[in-house]
């Protein structure tokens, strides 16, 4: 019973000690719950993501929705190995390369005579999807999306990782 | 059309690339692809001095910051011009120098030239702006230039410490100086100097007029190095010769006196302005020439001397500004010699102490020393740096045939005609101003004859010399050369740069005054017996036969103790300030979160309790019909966590409960119909509180080891007065209405921004400014957590290694 209800803070301690231990605490259920709930949250993010234009969503939660999914897989496996199943990315890169583009999106609009960050959006018949909107926001959303998981996620990844040294 | 605002903008925009030529073409020396600047730029500004002698100033502006009425305004009237050509015009020569002098293989001479160019654009920036804000801009460029450049070769102890002190103490009077620039601007409610200038009626009788003239003042004098804040420049000589030659005899050190010309119309006229300007000119003058006397080394002499002549030409400032108490009529004649003679001897001593430091630093770089002591006979090694150093010198010590003499004279004229004044209480103490100016003019005297004859005759000592060479390249002798012909050419042609140069800065200083036609007469040379030529004669005499003796008196100057000087008591006040600064700040800079967090809360509670008891903008209107069942219920359970938070003695209760207060804010958030929001915090609380749970291991235990009674009791306090002052924000900012509704936005966000999602249209859209700098200090969070974290990791292994 305790094996099951505290199977979180396990995940958690398991987290933080990394590759430390060497006898590996076989967690199924939580991790057998991560697999599909992962995907399910992902999805769900990609959904909010694009939503935030006309109903709830955006791209400051689907940001952070993409970071609680991860943070849920480091905390059902070991940070090594999801780092191991994903693009070598550093989260920190990502983050700038959110902010920047975001700064972008906003220079574009000088270009056009247009003052900082105006955007613009426009109706567009494309084949399979009908009539659609497109707006320059969105690609700003793109950069809030972006700086907001990168960030998230360098903290977290940066405090376990000096964890798994500090335990050593 | 005039691009005057865009020239001033090219040394800018050409140091930009300096440093790439410097990388790329190392073969050719850098400094010939710096030259063509300031000669086009004197060429270009040449072009205007026919303009500005007809009386017709350009003005041009460019709108900068139009919201604050701050332009970029660039004006163009004869003083402006004089300074803007001598910077450009010896700029230009120090530039040639400076290609000899400094030796391309050694030197990091992409720094050298951009930092010269960062300070000629800046002080042309200065001399032609019409905008205060603009004009103090530039002013502080100019302090760290000069700073850049005095700490040219840091890796000497004496360039760091001169330049230090230099940017100390020019930045400090240029916040004395914007103070009084922006009391000034308020009393005559704009930013531009023409129209203050036109409003200056109205000023006198402001409360705030003496202030701002005192602070405004303390600019100036910092700047050209006054009495008692001269100790910077004798240190500032720690920089290269040309950088002394360029900034601290020819420009920047008379910036200062230019701030005192331009507002002269504005203050000139009153007690204060004329007493202060001319009493501390007067003083400077003294200490100036009588400290130059006593110096070793040639550039620390120089530098002395610069002070008097300095200290010289606001004295004249002070005294003709007595004008602008009479007003345009014949009384006033008697004033105006003495502005003349301020700017007159303002270009003849950028001329003869240009060439007198080129001087100096042709000997440093053929004999490897400025020490007199070691000096002597070098006249038949360097027979041409010998004529220029007595063209300069002599020039210095006001003897014909050099345009020294025309302005000492002038000088003369204008001190005792201010001692025949009788405004001002002058007919008390009118009469020390001659006679002051006359014992300086004889230790300014004594110390030109020490300069030349102490150097090139006497007693050769080659074995004291670290390097013996004759003459040096023509580049460095061509532009000393050009500075002591136009000496001896000012002498014989005064009346054609009067006519050009000097009347119109005359009339900039002194408005209305030229047009009246008060009988100014031209300068000459020979104007028959006058008291002027019989006080020349005086000094030449008592000066020949002091510095006869020179040996017998020079002890004197060793009385002086050495706590009694003022870089003594600038040494001690810096490393008092520091000890006492480092002493506050080890007292609250504890090392623990905790007593920051408690500093900053108790600040934010401070500043928003005394802001809302001063403005009395507590409101509260009650509208408890509106109030569910759910809502009461929801705060019950968020109070019943709070106390959890309070009371666990666990810490992972602790942060549990506070992820429970976090949620129940998203119940809330679901309530109001926010369903944006409740997404967003329901993440936020499930992240952070892992991220709390992370960081579980480090923090120390809960169990009350902290503190004794009263830090707890200040926790208590702080924690009450923050909830109790967010409450009250929030009562108040419902119940106030003190801004227009904005609701409008929202509900035409589909026209405005093509969004039904009105809180996603105010994110990226209406306030999209907001959130692109949200996320900009994200990110810089969370590269800081990194550089924390990863910085500690660094430190420990290499700790780990060494043992």
């Amino acid at each position: 019973m305790q094996n099951q209800s505290f199977g979180i803070l396990r995940g958690l301690r398991r987290f933080t000690e990394g590759s430390v231990i060497k006898i590996k605490i076989n967690d199924v259920l939580l991790q057998t719950v991560t697999k599909v709930a992962s995907f399910v949250i992902l999805t769900f993010s990609v959904y909010l993501f694009l939503a935030g234009h006309h109903n709830p969503g955006g791209g400051f939660i689907g940001g952070l929705v993409v970071a609680a999914a991860i943070t849920l897989l480091f905390l059902a496996y070991d940070v090594k190995t999801v780092r191991a199943g994903f693009p070598p990315v550093d989260f920190k890169v990502l983050a700038v390369s959110g902010v920047l583009l975001a700064v972008i999106t906003g220079m574009g609009a000088v270009v056009f005579g247009k003052p900082f960050l105006s955007h613009a959006f426009g109706y567009f018949n494309l084949p399979l999807f009908g009539e659609t909107e497109l707006a320059t926001s969105v690609i700003f959303d793109v950069g809030v999306a972006l700086a907001v998981l990168g960030t998230a996620l360098s903290i977290i990844y940066t405090i376990s990782e000096d964890m798994c040294i500090w335990k050593r | 059309m005039s691009w005057l605002y865009l020239i001033i903008l090219i040394p800018f925009l050409y140091a930009v690339i300096v440093p790439l030529i410097f990388k790329h073409i190392p073969q050719i020396h850098t400094g010939w692809f710096v030259l063509p600047i300031p000669v086009l730029l004197f060429m270009y500004l040449a072009k205007y001095v026919t303009f500005v002698a007809m009386d017709s100033p350009f003005i041009h502006s460019v709108p900068w910051i139009p919201s604050l009425g701050i332009n970029y305004a660039t004006y163009v009237d004869g003083l402006a011009l004089i300074f803007g050509l001598i910077v450009t015009g010896i700029g230009a020569l120090v530039i040639l120098y400076s290609i000899y002098y400094l030796s391309k293989e050694r030197e990091a001479l992409g720094n050298f030239y951009v930092y010269l160019l960062l300070f000629m654009g800046a002080m042309l920036g200065v001399v032609f702006s019409d905008n205060i804000i603009v004009l103090y801009m530039f002013w502080e460029l100019t302090s760290i230039s000069s700073f850049l450049l005095i700490a040219y070769w840091y890796q000497r102890k004496s360039s760091r410490y001169g330049a230090q002190k230099a940017l100390l103490i020019t930045i400090f009077g240029g916040f004395a100086m914007l103070a009084g620039l922006l009391m000034l601007a308020n009393i005559t409610d704009t930013f531009s100097i023409r129209e203050m200038i036109l409003r200056a009626d109205k000023t006198t009788a402001h409360p705030l007029f003496l202030q701002s003239m005192v602070l405004l003042l303390l600019g100036a004098f910092t700047k050209s190095a006054q009495f008692p804040f001269h100790i910077w420049l004798p240190d500032a000589m720690e920089a290269p010769t040309p950088i002394s030659a360029y900034l601290h005899s020819a420009t920047m050190v008379k910036a200062g006196i230019y701030l005192i010309a331009r507002f002269t119309p504005i203050f000139g006229g009153s007690m204060e302005w004329f007493w202060l300007v001319s009493g501390v000119g007067m003083i400077t003058l003294f200490w100036g020439s009588f400290s130059a006397v006593k110096q070793v080394d040639l550039k620390a002499m120089l530098a002395f001397s610069t002070i008097g002549q300095l200290g010289m030409i606001i004295c004249l400032l002070g005294l003709g500004s007595a004008a602008m108490y009479y007003g345009p009529v014949k009384e006033a004649a008697l004033c105006i010699p003495a502005i003349l003679a301020a700017l007159f001897h303002l270009v003849n001593h950028s001329t003869f102490k240009g060439c007198l430091f080129m001087v100096v630093g042709i000997i440093d770089y053929e004999t490897g020393t400025r020490d007199i002591r070691r000096l002597g006979g070098l006249m038949g090694l360097m027979p041409v740096t010998f004529t220029l150093a007595v063209i300069g010198s002599f020039s210095m010590a006001g003897l014909p045939p050099f345009n020294g003499f025309l302005s000492k004279e002038l000088f003369f004229t204008g001190v005792l005609n201010a001692s025949r004044l009788d405004i001002f209480r002058m007919e008390t103490w009118g009469m020390l101003f001659p006679v002051v100016a006359w014992i300086a003019s004889i230790f300014t005297f004594i110390y030109c004859m020490v300069f030349v004859f102490r150097t090139f005759a006497g007693d050769y000592q080659p074995q004291k010399l670290e390097k013996i060479n004759n003459e040096p390249a023509w580049g460095m002798l061509l532009p000393p050369a050009v500075l002591a012909s136009l000496v001896i050419l000012f002498f014989f042609f005064p009346s054609l740069l009067a006519q050009y140069l000097l009347m119109p800065a005359v009339a900039s200083v002194l408005p209305g005054f030229v047009e009246a036609s008060l009988g100014i007469g031209p300068i000459e040379a020979w104007h028959g017996w006058t008291p002027e030529l019989i006080m020349t004669i005086g000094v030449v005499v008592v000066g020949m036969i002091l510095f006869a003796n020179y040996h017998k008196w020079s002890r004197f100057y060793g009385y002086i103790p050495v706590w009694f000087t003022l870089n003594f008591a600038y040494d001690s006040l810096l490393v008092k300030t520091e000890k006492t600064f480092e002493k506050i700040t080890r007292g609250y800079m504890t090392g623990f979160i905790r007593d920051y967090l408690l500093y900053i809360f108790a600040f934010f509670v401070v500043v928003l309790a005394g802001v809302i008891l001063m403005l009395n903008s507590f409101a509260f209107n009650p509208d408890v019909n509106n109030v569910s069942m759910y809502e009461v219920v929801l705060v019950f359970v968020m109070v019943v966590a709070a106390l959890m938070v309070l009371l666990s003695r666990h810490r992972l209760v602790a942060i549990i409960s506070l992820g429970i207060m976090g949620y129940l804010v998203a119940m809330f958030f679901v309530i109001f119909r926010a369903p944006d929001l409740a997404l967003t915090q329901l993440v936020v609380e499930t992240v952070t509180t892992v991220l709390f749970l992370l960081c579980f291991y480090f923090l120390p235990d809960l169990k009350n080891k902290i503190g004794e009674i009263g830090f707890k009791a200040a926790n208590m306090a702080v924690a009450l007065g923050f909830g109790l002052i967010v409450t009250v924000i929030a009562l108040s900012a419902q119940s106030n209405r003190l801004f227009e509704t904005i609701s409008w936005f929202f509900e035409n966000s589909y026209e405005l921004a093509g969004a039904k999602n009105i809180v996603n249209a105010i994110l990226v859209d209406f306030r999209g400014f907001d959130t692109m700098l949200e996320i900009l200090v994200l990110c810089i969070a969370g590269i800081g957590v990194y550089t924390l974290i990863k910085l500690r990791l660094d430190s420990r292994k290499v700790s780990s290694k060494n043992r």
